[in-house]
């Protein structure tokens, strides 16, 4: 074990998969943002150099070309950078991409990895801070990666770059530099399999990427009010650990869902809706759904703060929720 | 064939251009007390935007993208309320929505400012299908980096133009040269097969010209010839800009201190030019080249360009006051606003 940023776990995870396996390259390599992480793909580069091409700014022929090789036995990786640039491949990740599979029964299966950053991370304003984990959960076929932390990313891209789907990792901008414990050793993690990241029983917080560690924290600021809450991370929203999640409320009788994604139709309106279908008789209470709200994301610090979903805010809803 | 640009437009051209370049120097001294994220500079590129305002008319329509500031102020916003814009005050020209990524001015014919890369020739597009329609004689004009001619909605976009005929010029800013590689650190040099990047619109029939993106005077009679014949019918037209990329704009963050605040002395004084890049200063600098030569053809004196030059800091000064005295922004205002 040692102490690693969440870059430098993904970082680590590459590494052992690429070693693994010859046919994982890579199509755009800043994988790491532009802050001080930036400077990790220097070591990609280093390993595998002949492996990295640098394409042009054409997020849909990237896409469409990760597909195409991947059908045809590669294994690519389409580095997107900022997740908002991944509608300008919309028609190849939901037309191509998703439905090949099934379109072709069979025939054909696309072992492509996507990677971008999702979120709000200051001054991102209304077309660079996207969150399109939802709008993918929309489109049939394609597999949803959101790791949380350092320890979890390094096993999660393992499993991303193994799957014989589409897969996107979606990961945080703000998760880049926070650095915790994470194993040395080769691990992966599978999809679709939650994580209890904390235990607790008086109510489930179901809670994705950068939102875990702040519903981590309004977890704490919960129990000087007497709260108790467990808090679960997917980790994959498709794959979804539906029973994970039913399980908890089982044992709490009720739910909260965070995530970035806008409200309307977000992560946390089809688990809402998941468990008010498939766990009602556990409900003691409605379920809270705690996302952004439905506005384009502004420019100015103090309206973006507004729309943020911070450690305070899920505390405050989860205690009004309860009642 | 448009006419050279007489003194008193020269005169004009030059005053927004050092308009331009003080505003970015004074964007890039407060972003050091006001740090407001990142950021992108048009120094050293100014020459093409000037050169091309100075041909429109004020029916004529602008787009522009992240590298919009030089535009949006070259052509008459506000430069207290687009500074306020950028540090996200309630006073901006949009409210604070916007910020330096989307600086947009309607009142300055400016539509939507998009980040996407590509999305201003495909607005601009939109514009000019709009024009043709009003037939008033109006184009619009797209300016956009090389990095758009990447995407495919450049090569979408210019064949609709030119199906349509379309009164459109699009201006690229290929100011690749000089650019440090992403893996450098910095910001790529452009990603093409091809290093005359008209020959992909010539290749629709697009007609198209190559301009040294920093002679203001060169860029005024491409721009404008080629306007005269889009007010006649005959578009879409498309000029490749090229310069070589100010020092500061090769890094990743924006960097005044590589070559300094500017000094117009070095105009007619090239030996004050000192340092690393003091190159780039004596032969691409757009402002330093158009102060000589409208020196050397009196059209304005080291005095007069110094008096200019003094004014267009006084107010400059009053702007980085008024954006800094500026209040935020109501932050419920973030929820309002989104449908007409």
């Amino acid at each position: 074990m040692s102490i690693k940023s969440y870059a430098q776990a993904m970082l680590e995870g590459m590494l052992f998969a690429m070693e693994e396996d010859e046919r994982i390259n890579l199509v755009g390599g800043s994988l790491f943002g532009l802050g001080p992480q930036r400077a990790l793909s220097a070591q990609l580069r280093e390993r595998f150099g002949e492996r990295i091409i640098d394409p042009p700014i054409s997020e849909s022929a990237m896409v469409s070309l990760g597909i195409g090789a991947a059908m045809a036995g590669d294994r690519p990786m389409i580095d997107i950078g900022t997740a908002s640039f991944v509608y300008e491949a919309w028609s190849q990740l939901i037309n191509e991409a998703g439905p090949a599979h099934y379109m072709t029964n069979g025939q054909v299966s696309v072992p492509v990895t996507l990677h971008m950053l999702h979120g709000l991370r200051g001054g991102s304003a209304a077309q660079h801070g996207g969150s399109p984990e939802a709008m993918m959960w929309n489109a049939p076929g394609i597999e949803i990666v959101l790791p949380s932390c350092a320890a979890d990313v390094k096993g999660l891209i393992r499993s991303a770059l193994k799957s014989d789907n589409p897969t996107v990792v979606i990961g945080h901008a703000k998760l880049l530099g926070v650095e915790e414990e994470v194993a040395d050793e080769d691990y992966a993690i599978p999809l679709g399999q939650a994580d209890i990241k904390r235990a607790g029983s008086d109510i489930t917080l179901v809670a994705t990427s950068l939102m875990v560690s702040r519903t981590l924290e309004a977890a704490e600021t919960l129990t000087s009010q007497g709260i108790d809450a467990e808090v679960i991370d997917p980790r994959t929203l498709v794959p979804l650990d539906k029973d994970a999640i039913l399980a908890s409320v089982a044992k709490t009788g009720r739910l909260a869902v965070i995530d970035e994604a806008n409200q309307s139709c977000s992560v946390a309106s089809e688990i809402a809706a998941i468990v008010a279908s498939q766990g009602f008789a556990y409900l003691k209470s409605p379920v809270i759904r705690i996302a952004r709200p439905d506005v384009p994301i502004p420019f100015s610090p103090p309206m973006e703060e507004r729309l943020t979903v911070t450690s305070e805010r899920i505390a405050e809803a989860v205690a009004a929720g309860i009642g | 064939m448009a006419e050279k640009l007489e003194a008193g437009g020269r005169r004009d051209m030059f005053e927004a251009m050092l308009l331009m370049r003080r505003f970015e120097e004074s964007v890039a001294l407060m972003s050091k007390d006001h740090p407001f994220g990142h950021f992108h500079l048009y120094i050293g590129q100014e020459a093409t935007g000037a050169g091309v305002l100075a041909a429109l008319r004020s029916d004529d329509l602008t787009l522009t993208t992240h590298r919009n500031h030089g535009h949006v102020v070259g052509r008459g916003a506000d430069p207290a309320r687009a500074l306020a814009e950028i540090l996200g005050r309630a006073d901006g020209l949009s409210g604070g929505r916007g910020g330096t990524l989307h600086l947009t001015d309607r009142s300055a014919g400016f539509l939507s400012t998009s980040a996407v890369v590509g999305g201003a020739i495909g607005l601009a597009t939109g514009a000019g299908h709009a024009l043709r329609r009003q037939a008033n004689g109006a184009v619009s004009v797209s300016f956009f980096g090389d990095g758009s001619m990447e995407e495919g909605i450049a090569f979408e976009a210019f064949n609709m133009a030119a199906l349509w005929k379309l009164p459109i010029l699009y201006v690229c800013e290929n100011n690749t040269k000089g650019a440090m590689a992403s893996t450098e650190g910095g910001f790529s040099s452009s990603t093409m097969a091809i290093d005359e990047l008209v020959k992909i619109p010539r290749a629709l029939g697009i007609r198209s010209e190559v301009v040294d993106g920093a002679d203001a005077d060169a860029v005024y009679e491409v721009a404008a010839a080629l306007i005269e014949d889009l007010r006649a019918g005959n578009g879409p037209a498309f000029i490749e800009a090229r310069t070589e990329r100010w020092p500061g704009s090769r890094p990743i963050w924006p960097d005044l201190s590589l070559t300094g605040i500017t000094d117009l002395d070095m105009a007619w004084a090239p030996d004050k030019a000192a340092g690393e890049f003091a190159g780039w200063q004596r032969d691409h600098d757009p402002v330093l080249r158009l102060a000589a030569r409208l020196s050397a053809d009196r059209v304005l004196g080291q005095d007069e360009i110094g008096a200019m030059d003094a004014a267009i800091q006084t107010q400059l000064q009053a702007a980085r006051d008024f954006a800094a005295a500026s209040p935020w922004p109501d932050a419920d205002l973030a929820l309002t606003g989104t449908f007409a």
